[in-house]
């Protein structure tokens, strides 16, 4: 490399003076536009900084004249959409539960509104996929197993007031009482065996004929003559293949020494009526919901169906059916 | 520090005269097509039925889909246009390949609005002579006019160009009439106002310095392009030593020595009635190029092609229409500027540019002059003297034919290439369901055991419906044993897929108590879906999980 500058005798255009293995490199002058279009971007750099937030400061970054945020943008985009969204709303906090599903797009809304409530408050002990943890006694909601009650009406009450908790005075309430305070081991035992007569397990059959007994004299009232429980009092029915908190001797041994409380607090005044509905519509699709009967020309001249559908314009039509391009949010 | 090195330079305008000819024509014929092609297209219209957009080529950004005449393309579709493009991209290679900076030449935008531009200028101002003496007259009333007139059309063509493009948008009779009453979506408008700019100033007056400076094909292309490739040359071994020479001497010349010579100067292919070469008042012998600087003035780059190849030349062949036209004029074979290959220059030795065999010298094999070709000034008289080379017989040299550059090895390899993905892509088209579905296992949880006992598990079903109407998809299942199908919210197993749109529908699969499916571990099973009214089906296959009981 040499420092030799000299005028290159095809172009005319000086050299830098540098050359690599006998190339030498031409100092072809630059463009004038683009030193202009330099000024232009940097005139345009300072200008952005000042109408948007941009300089670092000790605590934050400087605002910006525009009062631009991303925040803010998000806030206005949510408040679109809710705007978008609000007879929907509406008429899903005033809707008859019983034909919630007759208006496709309100009943859609619903689910979609409901995944998500589910997700933020529920998940935490029915687990994500709604699958329970039996070891805990979270119920598993895909069943078509219900202890309340499986219509949207009866899990959207369910959700509002919750189980057994002293916080709502229309909680769900019911009590088994702890056996073992009263009962022998041996007549536990017995009980046991006919329990799981009851479900179809292998048991012990001269163990269960005396358990048979103790169970019409003491659980009946509650679960029923025949086991099947009763949703009035949310007495699971024992004869089916589900079992809240397992079905093997050691854990009805416990439920029946014990008894079971199990605890779901009340939603409603935290979720409010609309998120209640959503996330009651939401279980219910999820496998096992029950259909609610109606009776004589209910059927035809049920309750009003509401007609709030999907904003129609094209951003905001669902071209995917089952999903809405934009989840409501839960506030 | 008056001799310090320019940093920045302005910009040296160009005047390109206005020149005919066979490559002008064709350059004006490919201009109107493309540009008819361009401000037509998103006018046509396609019936696609009553759910359907009736443009024949729409891209339906907010849908995400892309309408072209029959064909349209979904999202997942997307390899259609990646298989375009690699298309695109192969095509290029083969043109430049064979034909060197073709795309820049003639069909580039860029080009192409910048064509356009000029002739606009030339309309207003007048051809190169009255442009440069406007562009050097101070400023009156004339200029002014001028001017503005000037930039006025070019604006409204810049305004046109931004305006076409929205429409491939958006449906077009009705973004027009929101254009015109002032309702348009804002994102319209400022696409314009953004094309309607570069338009107007990289066609106006950044020109060549988009193709120099801003575009990288240029590079590219340099890469691409061998010395088979047929590009933009001069033929500076029939040109050279350039020079007026004296019209009369040129034609005695020739009556003297007929057609002998002109082989020795055109090779094997010249005819016998090309004159002679021409000679300089001092009797000495010149080339063809008689240095008029037409080719100069008609090149929208600015440059002189004479010197060779250069990065700048977007290979436009108006150089060649005005060389052509003066060599009509003179008297010889047209093409001393003209689609070259730098393979074919005649057989010179290693080291040399060019030799030209002087008039009267003795036969092949005597040593001749050379002659440099880059038009630098003759070589210092202290430089060492050029060694005298010995050409081959030129007169039996006979330049490759065309199609020799066009059909080599490289250019068949991307023929065939493109070809190949071209028949893939419409194969696909053609075979691609109308119905389409794709199976996702609920996995959380795996199966959920219901209260008779028996085992079930969920999918989601992703269906597809093409159709322009709403299609009733009936399920079906393909598995062993006592498995039953139902779908969540549907009574029966058919699920209505809206016209045009995609459903997610969860599906449950149940096996009976104690069937080895709901005892076991996983089993296969098949997911069909018919489109009730046509009769099409589409499977999706998946596993059906037990609770893992069976081993
Ligand atoms: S160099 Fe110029 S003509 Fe060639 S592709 Fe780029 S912009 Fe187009
Ligand atoms: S030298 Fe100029 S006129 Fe000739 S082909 Fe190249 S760009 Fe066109």
């Amino acid at each position: 490399m040499s420092d030799e500058k000299r005028i290159d005798a095809e172009t005319g255009t000086e050299t830098t003076g540098h050359q690599w293995d006998g190339i030498e490199e031409l100092n072809t002058p630059l463009p004038r536009w683009w030193l202009w279009t330099f000024y232009a971007t940097t005139v345009w750099g300072v200008i952005y900084t000042i109408l948007f937030p941009a300089w670092p400061m000790i605590s934050g970054a400087t605002a910006g004249a525009l009062g631009w945020s991303s925040r803010g943008e998000v806030a206005a985009e949510i408040e679109r959409v809710d705007l978008s969204r609000a007879d929907l709303m509406e008429s899903l906090v005033t809707v008859d539960l019983g034909v919630l599903d007759r208006n496709e797009d309100l009943h859609r809304f619903a689910v979609q509104a409901g995944r998500s409530v589910f997700a933020a408050n529920c998940s935490q002990c029915h687990g994500a996929g709604a699958a329970g943890v039996q070891a805990a006694g979270y119920p598993n909601l895909l069943d078509d197993d219900w202890l309340w009650g499986g219509t949207i009406r009866d899990i959207a009450t369910t959700v509002r007031h919750g189980i057994r908790n002293e916080d709502d005075p229309d909680a769900r309430w019911s009590q088994m009482p702890a056996f073992g305070e009263f009962w022998t081991d041996d007549e536990i035992a017995a009980t046991v065996e006919h329990v799981r007569a009851l479900g179809g397990l292998e048991h012990d059959p001269d163990l269960a004929v005396v358990g048979a007994e103790l169970f019409y004299d003491n659980c009946a009232s509650c679960h029923g003559d025949e086991g099947t429980g009763d949703r009035e009092i949310g007495a699971p029915n024992l004869t089916d293949a589900i079992w809240l908190y397992g079905g093997d001797r050691e854990a009805l041994d416990r439920t029946i020494r014990h008894a079971r409380f199990g605890v779901m607090p009340p939603w409603g005044a935290r979720l409010g009526e609309a998120q209640v509905r959503a996330v009651a519509a939401y279980v219910h699709g999820l496998g096992g919901g029950e259909e609610e009967a109606m009776i004589g020309d209910e059927v035809e001249a049920g309750p009003d169906v509401p007609d709030a559908s999907f904003p129609a314009s094209a951003e905001e039509t669902p071209r995917e059916a089952g999903e809405p391009p934009v989840a409501p949010v839960a506030d | 520090m008056t001799d310090a090195p320019q940093l920045f330079a302005a910009r040296e305008p160009i005047f390109p005269r206005r020149v005919s000819g066979t490559f002008r024509r064709l350059k004006w014929a490919i201009l109107w097509i493309t540009l008819g092609i361009y401000y037509v297209t998103p006018w046509v219209r396609w019936d696609r039925g009553p759910n359907l957009p009736d443009q024949a080529v729409l891209v339906d950004l907010a849908n995400r889909r892309f309408y072209f005449f029959w064909i349209e393309i979904w999202p997942h579709e997307f390899y259609f246009v990646a298989g375009l493009l690699i298309m695109a991209g192969l095509g290029l290679f083969l043109f430049t390949s064979a034909l060197g900076r073709v795309w820049c030449g003639y069909s580039c935008p860029q080009t192409v609005w910048t064509d356009l531009f000029l002739w606009v200028e030339r309309r207003f101002e007048g051809d190169r002579n009255a442009r440069i003496r406007l562009q050097k007259a101070p400023w009156s009333v004339r200029k002014a006019r001028l001017r503005l007139t000037k930039w006025g059309a070019w604006l409204l063509i810049a305004l046109a160009t931004g305006g076409a493009w929205v429409f491939y948008f958006a449906d077009a009779p009705n973004l027009l009439r929101e254009l015109a009453t002032g309702t348009a979506p804002p994102v319209a408008y400022v696409t314009m106002a953004v094309l309607t700019a570069t338009t107007f100033t990289l066609g106006g007056f950044l020109r060549e310095q988009v193709c120099i400076y801003m575009c990288p094909w240029p590079r590219i292309q340099g890469a691409m392009m061998d010395p088979g490739t047929l590009t933009v040359g001069y033929r500076d071994w029939r040109g050279e030593p350039r020079g007026k020479g004296g019209v009369k001497r040129q034609r005695a010349a020739a009556h003297a020595v007929g057609g002998g010579e002109a082989r020795a100067r055109y090779g094997a292919a010249a005819s016998k009635d090309v004159a002679a070469p021409r000679t300089s008042r001092d009797g000495e012998v010149l080339g063809d190029c008689i240095d008029c600087m037409a080719c100069v003035a008609v090149c929208p780059m600015g440059i002189d092609i004479r010197e060779g190849q250069q990065m700048e030349c977007i290979t436009c062949a108006l150089c060649i229409d005005a060389c052509d036209e003066v060599m009509a004029r003179i008297g010889r074979p047209r093409g001393l500027i003209d689609y070259l290959a730098l393979d074919d220059h005649p057989p010179t030795l290693p080291g040399e540019h060019a030799a030209v065999r002087p008039m009267g010298t003795a036969a092949a094999g005597a040593p001749v002059e050379t002659i440099p070709v880059d038009g630098a000034p003759a070589p210092a008289p202290n430089a060492a003297p050029r060694p005298a080379v010995t050409v081959p017989e030129l007169r039996d040299w006979t330049p490759k034919p065309l199609w020799k550059h066009v059909l080599r090895p490289r250019t068949l390899v991307y023929t065939t290439l493109w070809a190949l993905i071209g028949i893939g892509l419409l194969v696909a088209l053609f075979v691609r369901p109308e119905i389409d579905m794709t199976v996702a296992p609920v996995r959380n949880p795996t199966f959920v055991t219901l209260s008779d006992g028996s085992v079930r598990n969920a999918y989601d079903v992703r269906l597809r419906n093409k159709h322009g109407e709403e299609r009733p998809f009936l399920f079906s299942l393909a598995a062993p044993g006592a498995l039953s199908i139902a779908l969540e919210g549907e009574e029966g197993l058919a699920a209505p897929v809206p016209a045009d749109s995609t459903r997610l529908q969860r599906v449950y699969v149940t096996a009976a108590p104690g069937d080895p499916a709901a005892l076991g571990g996983r089993t296969p099973v098949r997911l069909w879906v018919e489109d009730a009214l046509s009769g099409e089906r589409a499977h999706g296959d998946t596993v059906f999980n037990g609770r893992g009981e069976l081993r």
